[in-house]
């Protein structure tokens, strides 16, 4: 990395956004706030006297606690607000609520929505620091961020790995991201799902669309497989989860074809015995548990960055 | 009032080239040299050297709001956005609230169209309420005032009810303008499918949405030797179908708008919702396409759908934003861009601008020809501006041409021999 690399932005809206020297140095700032989390005393001052708050229009366990966590391990006070807390449910608009929200002078404001977009519309109104939490089917880029954290840790690196994204990848904002963030780092993404869930001009971001799972699988370092969103879809996109899990679920037979040491990702929640067997998300090669871990980490250096590091 | 040396554009009299208009009594009284012992006491002259003198611009697809949304537009403000675009007439599509399929909202609009800046030629809808169930009243609706039928805004989704529009509006001479939406393919969709969408994250639009129903139409256009005009092309493969059609004799109509030419689905950039309708930005090989259909012929004539949203509607999320773009007052520059680089002569402009719209909607204008209503369009086809969100006469300001610099404008506009807009000194 060059000496003179400076972190410049004040948004995280998209892996699309960060530079190869971005993501390089977000994973290395990760890394370091890693250790505070094994601490008998989890905390630091860093943030102390900023606000953040997690406003959350879509139902969440993981991302918000693991904001929430990153945010009071750095001493930031934090907020949260769902969509059935907020003035939403009485018919405020997001800029509306943002405004209210900035009003009150937060640092960060994280927004998760079902609109992709929405979190790019919030920083023409605002003069907070935005954090995508998952926009509609766009991006969740600190998802990104983590599972790429995850494979660094269990691979070294990037360069010339094989790493294979299996189910909905239409409707999988992680997918977007993982697609872009590992492409830039110089890994090969294939993918592969029923036809009806793989989106058009998805070879843009770099990716591979194979038409069997088994070439995509085939020899891969990394093999994740994603939920069907069907929260994200009008109408039903397969005739049966059955006949689902019978071609497109992750489970030993597949991962015969895969690299003996090929990491077992999925970024939850999990559908067991849909689109991966629960022996293969608890087995040896599994590490959804560490992208779990790692996230934590992710969101301490993704808050700090945008603080402006010091 | 003489309009003086101007260069006169007149399609349906074979006219090109520079001529005098008087215009006596709100008519047309003489086109050619006119002699300084012709003009009537008080006549007032106008040097148009330079300048373009056409037949009225005609937007034959345009949403004035009234009645229902004012917030949005007004008749008066529509009106003065189309007079300031060079328009002396305008086609307004039924969906205000409410829809306009009686006589009693018919009569509303004409009544609240008088002393406007430009003709108001309602359009009624196809169904009652525009809901695809029941046929609406045509005959009522005609009698009131009504110059065409269309659901805009949604396609009729039975084919049956489709069918009996096209046959029971022959009883009234009435012509259906088909909003062609196969609507299983388009729902939930906010932009093109397409490379753009994807990298959004936005569910998409096939361009299939659109020929799907444009065949529909046409087939039954077809069956029922009744004609049929296709609103708002988007797609190559909706102007591909118009074109097999024309060339078998079936009688179809078409239109597409400015941004369909100028612009492409890359320019919805970061969810900008000034970007976003129905149908959407195409990509760039649609956008071509339609260059190719105006200029063989394929399309008719190049209508707005000028369609005003206040910032509710537009400053939100892209998949909650509303649809449609204003363009009454950018229609004109955007589509002499076509002729600045050789794709479309000015006569055929002309055509597509006024001649044609006029035709199809069977209303007077599109013609200087001696005796008709004068209603006129002056054009400095190189006046240079900046499209300014504070100059915009309607009441809505939801362009994705606001900022950017433009040439050519409407620097005069007669209607019925009044002067509605001006620019010249």
């Amino acid at each position: 990395m060059q000496s003179d690399y400076v972190f410049r932005h004040k948004h995280l809206l998209s892996m699309e956004d960060l530079s190869v020297q971005d993501i390089s140095f977000i994973l290395q700032t990760a890394e370091s706030f890693k250790e505070i989390s094994t601490r008998a005393i989890k905390k630091v001052p860093t943030l102390r006297g900023k606000t953040v708050i997690n406003l959350f229009f879509e139902p969440s366990t993981r991302t918000r606690l693991s904001f929430e966590v990153a945010a009071k391990r750095l001493s930031a006070d934090t907020f949260n607000i769902s969509a059935s807390t907020s003035s939403a449910t009485k018919g405020e608009t997001l800029v509306d609520t943002a405004r209210n929200l900035e009003a009150m002078h937060p640092d960060i404001i994280i927004l998760r929505h079902s609109s992709s977009g929405s979190p790019d519309l919030l920083t023409h109104h605002l003069q907070s620091s935005v954090v995508n939490a998952g926009d509609g089917t766009h991006e969740h880029p600190s998802q990104g961020l983590l599972d790429l954290m995850t494979v660094k840790e269990g691979k070294g690196g990037f360069a010339g790995l094989k790493i294979a994204i299996i189910g909905d990848i239409a409707h999988s904002r992680v997918a977007h991201s993982d697609i872009i963030g590992f492409t830039k780092m110089g890994a090969e993404v294939f993918v592969c799902g029923p036809a009806t869930m793989i989106p058009p001009y998805l070879e843009q971001f770099g990716a591979k669309v194979c038409r069997s799972v088994q070439d995509a699988v085939a020899d891969a370092d990394v093999v994740m497989a994603l939920r069907i969103q069907r929260e994200r879809q009008l109408d039903p996109l397969i005739p049966s989860l059955r006949e689902y899990a019978s071609f497109f679920g992750v489970n030993e037979k597949l991962l015969n074809l895969a690299k003996p040491d090929a990491l077992i990702m999925h970024p939850g929640p999990i559908n067991r015995g849909v689109e991966i067997d629960p022996g293969v998300a608890d087995g040896p090669r599994s590490v959804i548990l560490d992208q779990v871990t790692n996230g934590v980490a992710i969101r301490m250096a993704i808050l700090y960055l945008l603080m402006g590091g010091d | 009032m003489l309009l003086q040396n101007g260069r006169v554009i007149d399609p349906s009299s074979g006219l090109d080239g520079q001529a005098d208009i008087l215009v006596v009594g709100g008519r047309v009284k003489a086109v050619g040299t006119v002699k300084e012992r012709d003009l009537p006491p008080g006549c007032k002259t106008y040097d148009l050297g330079g300048l373009w003198v056409t037949p009225g611009l005609i937007d034959m697809h345009v949403h004035l709001r009234e009645p229902g949304e004012e917030y949005k537009e007004t008749i008066a403000s529509g009106t003065m956005a189309a007079a300031a675009g060079g328009f002396t007439a305008v086609a307004c599509m039924p969906n205000t609230s409410p829809i306009n399929d009686s006589q009693g909202v018919t009569s509303l609009i004409l009544a609240r169209a008088v002393g406007a800046s430009a003709r108001v030629y309602p359009v009624g809808s196809i169904s009652k309420g525009a809901k695809g169930e029941e046929l609406a009243e045509f005959g009522e609706m005609k009698t009131a005032g009504v110059v065409a039928l269309s659901d805009d805004g949604v396609p009729v989704v039975n084919s049956q009810l489709f069918k009996r529009a096209l046959e029971y509006s022959g009883n009234y001479d009435l012509l259906l303008i088909s909003h062609s939406e196969e609507i299983f393919l388009s729902r939930g969709g906010a932009m093109n499918d397409g490379s753009v969408s994807t990298r959004l994250g936005l569910r998409g639009i096939p361009s299939a949405a659109e020929s799907i129903a444009v065949y529909r139409d046409i087939a039954l256009a077809e069956y029922t030797g009744r004609p049929v005009h296709i609103a708002h092309v988007s797609t190559g493969e909706a102007v591909d179908l118009i074109r097999r059609a024309k060339s078998k004799g079936c009688r179809v109509t078409a239109e597409t708008a400015p941004h369909y030419f100028t612009l492409t689905d890359q320019d919805v950039g970061n969810y900008n919702t000034n970007a976003k309708m129905n149908p959407p930005l195409r990509s760039e090989k649609d956008r071509l396409e339609m260059i190719r259909g105006l200029q063989d012929g394929t399309i008719d004539a190049i209508a707005t759908d000028h369609a005003p949203h206040s910032r509710l509607e537009k400053d939100k999320e892209f998949d909650q934003a509303a649809n449609g773009i204003i363009g009454l007052e950018t229609s004109l520059p955007l589509s002499l861009e076509l002729v600045r680089v050789g794709i479309i002569d000015p006569v055929r402009l002309i055509e597509l601008m006024s001649v044609n719209p006029a035709r199809i909607l069977g209303v007077e204008g599109g013609t200087l020809k001696e005796g008709c209503i004068a209603d006129i369009t002056v054009i400095d086809p190189e006046k240079k501006f900046v499209f300014a969100a504070e100059g915009i006469r309607s009441k809505s300001r939801n362009s994705p041409f606001i900022d950017r610099e433009l040439t050519g404008k409407a620097v005069m506009t007669i209607l019925g021999g009044r002067i509605t807009h001006s620019e010249l000194a």
